[in-house]
């Protein structure tokens, strides 16, 4: 008998309730996530396609990807009121493992107008600590100590074809500059996005980054120059930084 | 939404039918039987570094569920002439493989791949097993070696009669699982808990970065070449002091062949870009697991040096992170050589070897 009374009970409620969002008011709060897309210009990179395609940049170098990673913090939403939302956690987007590609907060935001979006391309100073999180430390994605420590940034490994049209590897990794023995200098970049746009429900929001730009603006990076070893090379670091100031954009705003 | 609602409500109800006509049956008197548990030991180093170890949901760590895996490793009877055991070709004092460059199953037969090291599996974060990566479970691994023609060459059914009809066995299961009834999957359990509990973490190294111990100049001059991205470079597949694994846990090809017969991770995948490509063996415990690589073609440690120094070989697969592959390698320094040895072995763990715990109660 109680069994029969809880049933109806459960039953009751579960379609008694459903009256309550079914006009279209706009639901005080809404889930957000990022999703991180690649394109090296015009043309789609994709976990799927990725280590197949040959692409050639502002150099001239024709290169392919076998790797690809790289790290993005301090995600935040600007409201139009002032107010900043912050989103905890980080996001390691790595092309072999597609679930990667999107940054899932737990936290959620108010509906309503917002004007910006920010977030941090690798770690700032005070989250870049050694060692200090264990699953990217279980990712072997660690920065050496002797070259500042704390997390790489960026992992773009694959082949180019040299001057004499022999195929070599590079490796472009990015994190935190040594300017000489024991002396580092910051590497990370922030951005900021104005960008108006309302959130009335569940909203998705795309962050691409065009690989090319890495070789393109201000420098024109020329792979037979610098292709490996850069870890350690101060000027290809702050180059790479650099480099990486116009590499991504606000892309598609999707609920 | 209305009639997600709806649906729900009906899910519930029939639910509730459901269950109240299968109450308990106190004859049953298994059916509430819960084995002692018993967490994973996580030492300081990982407790410090790494996620907690995974265990799955359905396969707790249980003191009765280890004490019947540790039995069933070292137990011949699961092969098909009962004359090996997972133990055969995974030793406690090789830290969990054996000294052959291919093991020799039962028949006699020479396999192609050489036998892996057991230990730090619950940190295996990707779940992948075997070289190639195949397995995606201990679990699921463990049903493999019984029924390999060049391993165990048993079949699962001729096993689980071995195991029901023995004297001992369906009373372990009972403790264990609360059912003397015994199956393959929970054979696989057991021998998958205990694997986890193969926990190393304690070697000279270890021990130095907890401050409880110093390494010599020679071992740490090895490390800084390990760490060093124009010489060793090994710390972007093999771990470094802050990743204690030693290990990515995925996969590549390192440089072995021109020309790929094994195709490993390739041969699971299905895609060519995997062709030629193995899982990172963790560099703990060399000192006990020589010879090296997937095909066991290195005896000793030197050897695996100068294939990195100057032995690497080019095929389409080779992974960029081989950038000297065009010389042959870096051509380390004979001294250098000798440092990144030294530091090598002092990841290795003689406590992980002796281990009580570890070692054959038959
Ligand atoms: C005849 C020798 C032999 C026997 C017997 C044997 N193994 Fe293995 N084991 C191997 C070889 C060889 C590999 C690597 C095979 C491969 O990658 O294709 C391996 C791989 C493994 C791995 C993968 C480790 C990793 O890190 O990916 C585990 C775990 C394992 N064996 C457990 C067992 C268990 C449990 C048993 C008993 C049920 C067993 N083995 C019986 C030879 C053996
Ligand atoms: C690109 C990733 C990568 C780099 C960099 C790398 N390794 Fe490896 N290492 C592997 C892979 C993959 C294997 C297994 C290859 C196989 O068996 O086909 C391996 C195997 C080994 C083994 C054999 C272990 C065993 O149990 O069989 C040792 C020892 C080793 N590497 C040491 C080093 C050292 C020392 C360096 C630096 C000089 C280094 N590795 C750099 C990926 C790498």
């Amino acid at each position: 008998m109680k069994k029969i009374v809880f049933l109806l009970a459960i039953a009751f409620a579960a379609i008694g309730c459903s009256n309550d969002d079914d006009g279209n008011n706009i639901p005080v709060t809404a889930a957000v996530s990022f999703n991180f897309t690649q394109n090296w210009g015009v043309t789609e990179i994709t976990p799927s396609n990725y280590t197949s395609g040959v692409y050639e940049n502002a150099a001239g170098n024709y290169v392919s990807i076998d790797r690809l990673r790289y790290l993005i913090s301090r995600v935040e939403l600007h409201k139009a009121d002032g107010t900043t939302v912050s989103f905890d956690g980080y996001q390691l987007i790595d092309l072999a493992d597609a679930g990667s590609l999107s940054f899932n907060p737990s936290e959620s935001v108010a509906t309503g107008d917002y004007t910006g979006i920010s977030f941090v391309y690798g770690f700032n100073e005070e989250d870049n600590v050694n060692g200090a999180y264990p699953d990217l430390n279980a990712a072997d994605w660690n920065w050496p100590t002797m070259l500042g420590g704390g997390y790489h940034f960026m992992q773009m490994d694959g082949n180019f074809d040299d001057s004499n049209g022999t195929s070599q590897p590079y490796n472009f990794h990015n994190g935190t500059a040594r300017v000489s023995e024991g002396v580092f200098e910051q590497n990370f970049i922030s951005f900021d996005f104005d960008q108006n746009f309302t959130i009335s429900g569940d909203v998705t929001i795309e962050i691409a980054m065009d690989i090319s730009e890495w070789y393109k603006n201000p420098l024109t990076w020329d792979l037979n120059d610098r292709s490996v070893n850069l870890m350690m090379n101060y000027l290809a670091q702050k180059d790479m930084q650099r480099n990486g100031a116009t590499v991504f954009s606000i892309g598609a705003i999707t609920q | 939404m209305k009639l997600f609602r709806v649906f729900f409500g009906i899910l519930a109800m029939s639910l509730f039918i459901a269950c109240s006509s299968s109450d308990p049956d106190p004859a049953d008197p298994n059916e509430d039987y819960i084995p002692t548990p018993k967490p994973l030991t996580v030492p300081p180093i990982f407790d410090r570094l790494l996620p907690p170890p995974i265990v799955p949901a359905d396969n707790p760590q249980t003191v009765e569920g280890v004490a019947l895996g540790r039995k069933l490793f070292f137990d011949p009877i699961l092969s098909g002439d009962g004359t090996q055991a997972c133990a055969s070709c995974h030793q406690p004092a090789n830290s969990f493989t054996d000294t052959d460059r291919f093991s020799i199953g039962i028949d006699g037969l020479e396999g192609t791949r050489n036998s892996m090291p057991i230990f730090n599996t619950a940190w295996n974060t990707k779940n992948k097993f075997f070289w190639d990566g195949r397995a995606s479970s201990l679990e699921a691994q463990a049903l493999e070696p019984v029924t390999n023609p060049i391993e165990m060459h048993n079949t699962w059914q001729n096993a689980v009669s071995s195991l029901q009809s023995d004297a001992e066995y369906p009373e372990l299961f009972n403790k264990a699982f609360g059912t003397g009834n015994i199956t393959k999957e929970l054979t696989a359990k057991a021998i998958a808990q205990f694997e986890r509990t193969l926990i190393s973490a304690n070697s000279p190294f270890d021990k130095y970065l907890l401050g409880e111990g110093s390494l010599t100049p020679q071992e740490l001059n090895g490390f800084q070449i390990f760490m060093d991205e124009s010489r060793g470079d090994c710390f972007h597949c093999h771990g470094n002091e802050n990743s204690p694994l030693w290990t990515d846990n995925i996969f590549h090809n390192n440089g072995l062949d021109a020309i790929i017969t094994d195709k490993g991770l390739g041969n699971v995948t299905g895609d060519p870009n995997h062709d030629g490509l193995f899982k990172s063996p963790s560099l703990r415990n060399l000192a006990y697991t020589a010879p090296y690589m997937h095909d066991g073609r290195f005896a000793t440690l030197d050897e695996v040096i100068n294939h990195y120094s100057e032995g690497l070989v080019y095929s389409r697969t080779i992974d960029p992170l081989m950038k000297a592959v065009s010389r042959g390698g870096v051509h380390l320094t004979e001294s250098d050589k000798a440092d990144l040895k030294a530091f090598l072995l002092s990841l290795s763990d003689p406590s992980f070897i002796s281990n009580p715990d570890f070692q054959d109660p038959n």
